[in-house]
């Protein structure tokens, strides 16, 4: 074994999926505060159906990692009075389209909790929720709702798109004094990385907005994507540069609030943006980003914001799923749309 | 044997458990019970054996389906291995003019209502969102969110009072209307609030849970500390436990309460147990949560062999065993021609149906789509 390695092992980095990466950071802020717990369907022996809490719960206790009853309203509800009690509740939504008998106490009490105490009530809860399609699911398990969320003041809406983020951003939410909904691009979830697992520490010390990052430098055009998504458009980029253009690819990670300055600085040097997401562009992230761009470049544009996206429909049937995603093709085709103005 | 949680929950169906209707036990012998064995009096041997058919051909279909899943041929199958008298005898118990509610395991449910149980099929290939049409065979389709199809039956059920079908004394036009939920749904919210509305209304509809003693991995004593026919008692909604793998019962009990919800008399709350054999779905497993022994108890009480001992000492020949093998057999082969041969759906279907009227932002979206795919062909051309 060389030096290097060596060095590398005492760094702890390892090669892990997106979902071993927030077991691994659910792990770490569990050990860091006491007063972390995890809570939601199947989450305790089974480990949750994704197995993001394998083996928490033999390691922390069913006390802290607590396999509640089958009922959204009653997980969110009760993680909000835990919160006001001074504990910090990670709540499993075991898929996209059952956050929503919980929708009620999200958007009447987490969200606003804060604001009408006048600050006198924190309520650091996290909701983790496995969004997006592409795995060939039966009906309310593809779907993007992270725009009803985003339009919700007060909450805080994050998403990683590769395991080391995975594993920063959940410790991230869990550290923020405000409520996060995170959602994990559940398509992603096998994918591998080199994870950096005693990284996140500094990034806890400033809790706050959680910021855009380049994904792939470039100069021709940006597209401005979030979890799932970055993927694609990574793969759009790399398909893009044989033939001689060069894009830019900016990870979001943030959907409420967007950073708007990281997106704005990229498109004022490329001319050009596109945004992808697999949510209906209709009223969607998209349509914010396209907006608030065309009022901060646009002496910089050289063609319109494309938006590439699901359709305003409910996600399809399993056998049409990427007709309706917004797939290489259809990317690459709105990157040849906006360098042809 | 099986211990009862100590909150009595999960008490096994038997002789610790006094309240619990059996009309059928796992030997096949007949229990005498005062109000309801009178309610399968009129069940000949021809009529039993219809009950036999029902549940050996459901279970073909689901074995059939959980293999073809296998193949990858379908996305995803949720296993009614060992729940099959619970859903027939209660499916048998209801009327043509009543109506289903199912939730998702219903298989057998759905095979009384005379739906081909192929249309199954289609949502778990990912075909379909549905599969059949709910006002042909008074079924609604399957409902994926937990619970909330509770309220969907109770407001039919109110429908149903405002028609006039209720307490009129004739059979020809009473109606009633079945909510299938499982026993991790009653956690959920929206049950108790269907409990609420169904008795305040008094509307003619019952609750009938399956208890399979699982909610993915979660055993009952998660979601509740009384056994779950309790709650309905909490609503002033009257309430039985049932042996669900016991068919007569679970006719007799289901009867009963349709014939008070039909007459006037309101909801009942009916518990029904049983034991989900196979895994929640075909994505389970299991070995994670529960063990061989919990399993193989439960095959012991299985709902077909109990009615088949009876059968064979109420003196039905053998032949109608190997007719049945030979009728489930074909059943099965047809079942795999059937799934292979389903067509893949039109892309069009992405926007057939959102809504019922045109609907601009639709157009659009299908405009640019048709486009964008003709772009294509032309590329191709
Ligand atoms: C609102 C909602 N939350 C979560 C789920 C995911 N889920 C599907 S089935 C299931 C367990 C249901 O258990 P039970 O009600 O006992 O019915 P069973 O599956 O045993 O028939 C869960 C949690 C869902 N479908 N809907
Ligand atoms: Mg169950």
């Amino acid at each position: 074994m060389n030096e290097q390695s060596v060095s590398s092992q005492e760094q702890g980095t390892q090669r892990i999926t997106l979902g071993k990466a927030i077991n691994l950071g659910l792990r770490r802020a569990m050990e860091r505060d006491p007063k972390v717990l995890l809570m939601g369907e199947d989450i305790g022996p089974l480990g949750g159906v994704f197995r993001v809490t394998d083996g928490l719960q033999k390691d922390f206790g069913s006390d802290r990692v607590v396999d509640t009853p089958l009922a959204e309203s009653g997980i969110v509800g009760t993680a909000i009075g835990l919160a006001l009690a001074g504990y910090r509740p990670v709540c499993e939504i075991q898929f996209d389209g059952f956050i929503f008998p919980a929708y009620d106490q999200i958007t009447t009490q987490l969200a606003k909790m804060h604001y009408r105490s006048r600050g006198k009530s924190q309520v650091p809860v996290v909701i983790r929720v496995p969004y997006g399609g592409g795995i060939g699911a039966v009906e309310h398990h593809s779907e993007s709702p992270e725009a009803l969320f985003a339009h919700t003041a007060g909450l805080r809406v994050i998403t990683p798109a590769t395991p080391a983020d995975a594993f920063t951003m959940i410790q991230q939410a869990i550290a923020s004094p405000d409520p996060v909904l995170f959602f994990e691009p559940k398509a992603r979830y096998w994918d591998k990385a080199d994870v950096d697992v005693t990284a996140a520490d500094q990034v806890l010390d400033a809790p706050g907005d959680v910021r855009a990052v380049v994904a792939r430098a470039g100069t021709d055009v940006t597209i401005a994507a979030y979890g799932p998504s970055v993927t694609t458009a990574l793969r759009a980029a790399t398909a893009a540069e044989s033939e001689g253009t060069s894009i830019e690819v900016i990870d979001l990670r943030s959907i409420s609030p967007i950073d708007i300055p990281a997106v704005a600085e990229s498109v004022r040097k490329t001319g050009r943006l596109v945004v992808v997401h697999e949510a209906p562009t209709f009223l969607g992230a998209g349509a914010e980003i396209a907006a608030r761009i065309s009022e901060e470049c646009f002496y910089h544009l050289e063609a319109p914001v494309l938006r590439v996206g699901g359709f305003h429909t409910p996600y399809p049937v399993s056998k049409l799923e990427e007709e309706y995603l917004p797939n290489l093709d259809r990317v690459l085709h709105a990157v040849d749309s906006v360098l042809q103005h | 044997m099986f211990t009862p949680g100590a909150d009595g929950v999960n008490a096994p169906v038997g002789e610790t458990d006094d309240d619990l209707i059996q009309l059928l036990t796992p030997d096949g012998e007949r229990v005498h019970h005062q109000s309801y064995s009178p309610r399968v009096d009129h069940l000949d041997r021809v009529a039993l054996e219809g009950l036999y058919r029902d549940m050996v051909l459901v279970r073909r279909f689901d074995t059939e389906a959980t293999s073809l899943q296998r193949h990858g041929e379908l996305g995803l199958w949720p296993p009614s291995l060992g729940q099959e008298a619970a859903q027939i005898g209660s499916g048998r118990a209801m009327a043509p003019r009543d109506y289903a509610f199912p939730s998702y395991r219903e298989l057998g449910v759905v095979w009384t209502r005379g739906v081909d149980l192929r249309s199954t099929l289609h949502l778990f290939r990912g075909e379909d969102h549905g599969g059949w049409d709910p006002n042909e065979h008074n079924c609604h389709l399957y409902t994926l969110v937990i619970g909330s199809h509770a309220l969907h039956a109770t407001g039919y059920a109110m429908g149903v009072q405002r028609d006039g079908d209720v307490g009129t004394g004739d059979p020809g036009r009473d109606r009633a209307v079945v909510a299938y939920f499982g026993d991790g749904a009653t956690a959920q919210g929206d049950i108790s609030e269907a409990l609420t509305f169904a008795s305040v209304n008094d509307a003619p509809v019952v609750f009938f849970c399956q208890n399979n003693h699982w909610a993915i991995s979660e055993p009952t004593q998660r979601q509740s500390r009384v056994p779950l026919y309790h709650r309905g008692r909490g609503f002033g909604v009257p309430s039985v436990r049932v042996d669900g793998n016991d068919v007569l019962a679970s006719y007799a009990v289901t009867a009963e309460a349709l014939e008070r919800a039909r007459s006037g008399g309101g909801p009942t709350f009916i518990e029904a147990v049983t034991y989900r054999m196979g895994a929640h779905t075909t994505s389970d497993d299991p070995t994670r949560y529960r063990t061989r022994a919990d399993e193989e108890a439960w095959r012991r009480r299985d709902p077909i062999d109990r009615l088949r001992i009876l059968l064979e000492r109420e003196g039905t020949p053998p032949e109608f065993f190997t007719g049945l093998e030979n009728e489930a057999e074909e059943f099965g082969a047809e079942i795999r021609d059937y799934c292979h041969a389903i067509p893949a759906p039109p892309i069009e279907r992405i926007f057939e149906d959102v809504y019922a009227t045109e609907q601009a932002q639709i157009s659009s979206d299908r405009a640019w789509l048709t486009e964008y795919l003709a772009g294509f062909e032309e590329a191709a051309s």
